[in-house]
């Protein structure tokens, strides 16, 4: 059914298109599909994947910037030299396949636990952490004039959002009133400088090849912000899929993600990225307790999402080893 | 009083039921169920097995910080609102070792493989 409204919309955009075939669901909950087909051509197939609300669907949550707005970035990052699928095609009313936007398909790995383990990823591994600098720095300068509308957010908006969303699910957690505390106590103010901020830049949202960095996904919590929050979020430990001792991704340190954001003209301010970290790992430990919550009140009652309920204590002895480490 | 097996040996049997003899017969995403499934099974016989000592040393702790008494849950709720409230914070003597032995006892429980915590009982040890 999908690939016959897909093939019809191809041949209206696509030169030389005659079809689609292959098309598989890769993810999807209620509101949000992925899908990977293949574009049928007489000169060789392209590797597409249709990112979409399926009609009805049409309203973002509050936090995400929105399809649409989605796939403006991924263009403005793919001509700016960022590593980004290309947009192909987003979807107008006549494709009859709801909201959103066809991409290019980039091979790669997204699984982070792969990443880190096979062999195939062993030469790019220890790349990374500077690679990664220097993609946020390209990210970071993405011009502003030509931004979609996005939500700006200060740190101290973003305390009060969590706090809400906290006390929302009245779970009493001292680690996390502690947390929140620093937070506070430790707001670094305004940014010097307010760029885009991809949101959920980490582990798990690249594509990664044998040559290292190939894509950057996700960009549906975009918003405009302090580009050090970035930094602090693909250090958030649960990011780092068990290697503890490497903060980027599980790639490498710190120094190594500095150095290549500052090379590529870009200064880092070590003090905020630690905030954002701290900031991070409180807001991954919430969004495990929204997750209990909706597993509880449904329509998803998965086990899944149950089990990642019980994933909050992994925050909150990240959060203690942050604020309050014990002796070495 | 209920009669034996207890809650955790049965909660095992299942466990090591579906370990033992169903997961070879599964494939793909029913095989990740199954993983998922038999992890949650793990962790609740895990809690009904420490649950109830680990309960009861925290609330000796919260009761020493606090200087009130109450359930485990009504003691842990006036000690957030404590710390919400700037009343207790880490200079606050106790405090850091309870939020500590507190989570350690609910990693124990529910990701007792998670890095960070087998790092941090290398340390106890």
């Amino acid at each position: 059914m999908i690939e016959a409204q897909l093939s019809r919309s191809v041949v209206r955009w696509c030169e030389g298109a005659t079809g689609v075939t292959g098309a598989a669901k890769l993810s999807g909950g209620a509101s949000q599909e992925t899908w990977r087909f293949d574009i049928v051509r007489p000169d060789g197939a392209i590797g597409a994947i249709l990112r979409r609300s399926p009609k009805g669907y049409g309203a973002a949550p509050t936090r995400a910037a929105g399809l649409a707005a989605e796939a403006q970035l991924m263009q403005l990052a793919y001509e700016a030299g960022v590593p980004s699928p290309r947009v192909m095609h987003v979807l107008v009313p006549d494709d009859d396949l709801g909201t959103g936007f066809i991409m290019q398909r980039v091979e790669g790995e997204t699984i982070a636990r792969k990443i880190l383990r096979d062999d195939e990823f062993a030469a790019a591994r220890p790349l990374l952490a500077r690679q990664i600098g220097g993609v946020l720095a390209g990210l970071h300068r993405l011009p502003q004039d030509k931004l979609p509308e996005l939500r700006h957010m200060s740190a101290a908006k973003e305390i009060g959002e969590f706090e809400r969303d906290y006390r929302s699910l009245d779970w009493p957690k001292p680690v996390f009133e502690l947390a929140l505390r620093w937070l506070r106590d430790h707001d670094p103010g305004p940014a010097a400088e307010t760029t885009l901020v991809h949101g959920d830049f980490r582990n798990g949202n690249l594509i990664i090849g044998a040559d290292g960095v190939r894509a950057v996904l996700d960009w549906e919590l975009a918003h405009l912000g302090d580009p050090m929050e970035d930094l602090g979020w693909v250090c958030v430990n649960s990011w780092r899929f068990g290697e503890i001792d490497k903060p980027v991704g599980g790639f490498g340190s710190r120094e190594e993600l500095f150095a290549g954001y500052e090379a590529a003209g870009r200064k880092v301010d070590p003090v905020r990225v630690k905030f954002w970290e701290v900031m991070g790992t409180l807001r991954w430990g919430i969004m495990c307790g929204g997750m209990m919550q909706r597993f509880r009140e449904g329509p998803d009652h998965s086990m899944e999402r149950a089990m990642i309920g019980r994933r909050a204590s992994e925050t909150e002895i990240d959060l203690l080893r942050l604020l309050a480490p014990r002796g070495s | 009083m209920q009669d034996e097996p207890t809650p955790i040996e049965l909660t095992r049997a299942v466990a090591d039921f579906l370990r033992n003899d169903i997961a070879p017969l599964t494939s793909g995403h029913q095989a990740f169920k199954l993983r998922v499934a038999v992890n949650i099974l793990d962790l609740v016989a895990r809690q009904l097995a420490q649950e109830e000592g680990s309960d009861a040393a925290e609330v000796e702790r919260l009761r020493a910080l606090l200087g009130i008494d109450g359930s485990v849950t009504d003691l842990n709720r006036a000690l957030a609102e404590r710390i919400a409230k700037g009343e207790v914070d880490l200079a606050t003597p106790g405090l850091a070792q309870h939020l500590w032995q507190t989570t350690m006892d609910k990693l124990a429980v529910d990701q007792p493989n998670y890095a960070s915590y087998k790092r941090e009982l290398g340390r106890d040890g």
